[in-house]
């Protein structure tokens, strides 16, 4: 991310303190993390200690520090979903990304997450591609399903 | 002041205190590990933990982050009190095994065995040595990252932590004596924090006496003549 966008970000929320969760979020979603050069940039930008963005960026989950793919896999393990078998939704994506919960792909197509609850138990098992929810899953729905995120 | 009573002992807090400083200055002994007088208190050790009764309710808290109040009654060695410090330390134990402190503090209070699995951490994430960098010498060099049973005190992206000015008060602060300094030559070295800075010399006696970047910054904030800092504490006075 190159200075001038990052200083677009922080002139739309002002380079006060309390701007800072709103600024990272915004690098986190055109980046799909959050690079050391551009939070070293912030730093200095906001004046804000490095200590304290690192501090942020790994509290919260929405927030990354490690590259992430172009696409979110969210594999419900609620409740609901575990019982209705959503453990084999998550074991099928392991075995044909060749990743395991947390990791991202070498080609950066995706990554894989478990979350806990959606909030659609009725439709489970359930997982979330991007922000779009597939619901009812099976094994053999996975390929088709994933074959639509380039 | 406002009176109070710890023990049934009659004391007497400045408005704003807390019960622990009170307590302390007064002699009543109060383990603790994460309170320093020169910093805001935090709360994370809870090993201060008092009973405290108030208007007829009696509530478990931690002496350091409560308030001093008109009439209140502070108990700090109750049966309950005992038993959850207990409890506490063997956490602590169980996370830090290999600190004599710590090992020390369990035998006292009781502690012979730790029925917990045990981890091999050192660092007590009491977030001292983050507070007195931040409040105290104003370097923020330091932060908590990462968080729940994953949450450490190390430097940003685990590197050198830039901020970082070798003045070591962390070092002093730190109650499991875990942040170590070294020096050697003109060179001082925080080996937690992967943080080297050359020293100044002193002109009149020769010795290295502190960082560089350590003494800039303190002229600074001071607003000290430039030569201030050419002699060392010891050649000055």
């Amino acid at each position: 991310m190159t200075q001038t966008e990052v200083d677009g970000i922080v002139k739309q929320y002002g380079a006060k303190e309390s701007a800072i969760l709103a600024v990272l979020q915004d690098i986190q979603s055109k980046e799909k993390y959050l690079p050391k050069e551009t939070l070293e940039y912030v730093s200095q930008r906001m004046g804000i200690p490095m200590a304290t963005i690192f501090r942020i960026a790994t509290f919260y989950n929405a927030l990354s520090i490690k590259p992430r793919g172009r696409h979110k896999i969210d594999v419900c393990m609620g409740t609901a979903c575990h019982v209705r078998g959503g453990t084999k939704i998550l074991d099928k994506l392991e075995r044909d990304l060749g990743i395991s919960v947390g990791e991202t792909t070498k080609d950066k197509r995706f990554t894989l997450e478990s979350v806990r609850c959606v909030g659609c138990c009725s439709l489970g098992p359930v997982a979330v591609v991007d922000g779009e929810v597939f619901g009812r899953l099976t094994q053999d729905k996975m390929p088709s399903i994933l074959k639509e995120f380039k | 002041m406002i009176p109070f009573m710890i023990d049934g002992q009659p004391v007497e807090g400045k408005e704003g205190g807390n019960v622990l400083e009170v307590a302390l200055d007064a002699g009543i002994e109060i383990p603790h590990l994460c309170y320093n007088e020169s910093v805001r208190p935090y709360g994370a050790c809870r090993l201060c933990l008092v009973e405290v009764s108030r208007r007829g309710r009696t509530r478990l808290t931690t002496a350091c982050t409560y308030p001093v109040l008109e009439g209140i009654e502070v108990y700090t060695q109750t049966e309950k009190v005992l038993r959850a410090r207990r409890m506490i330390i063997e956490l602590i134990l169980a996370m830090c095994p290999g600190d004599q402190l710590i090992q020390d503090m369990a035998r006292e209070m009781g502690v012979h065995a730790v029925r917990f699995k045990q981890e091999d951490k050192d660092c007590i994430l009491c977030g001292l040595c983050s507070r007195i960098c931040e409040e105290v010498v104003g370097a923020h060099a330091i932060q908590f990252a990462f968080r729940g049973d994953r949450r450490e005190m190390i430097p940003p992206f685990l590197g050198e932590a830039m901020n970082c000015i070798a003045c070591g008060a962390c070092v002093v602060a730190c109650p499991v004596d875990v942040i170590k300094m070294k020096e050697e030559g003109d060179e001082r070295t925080i080996v937690r924090w992967k943080r080297t800075l050359k020293m100044k010399q002193c002109k009149v006696c020769g010795n290295y006496f502190a960082p560089w970047f350590q003494l800039e910054k303190f002229r600074d904030q001071a607003k000290l003549q430039k030569d201030f800092f050419d002699v060392c504490y010891t050649c000055r006075t």
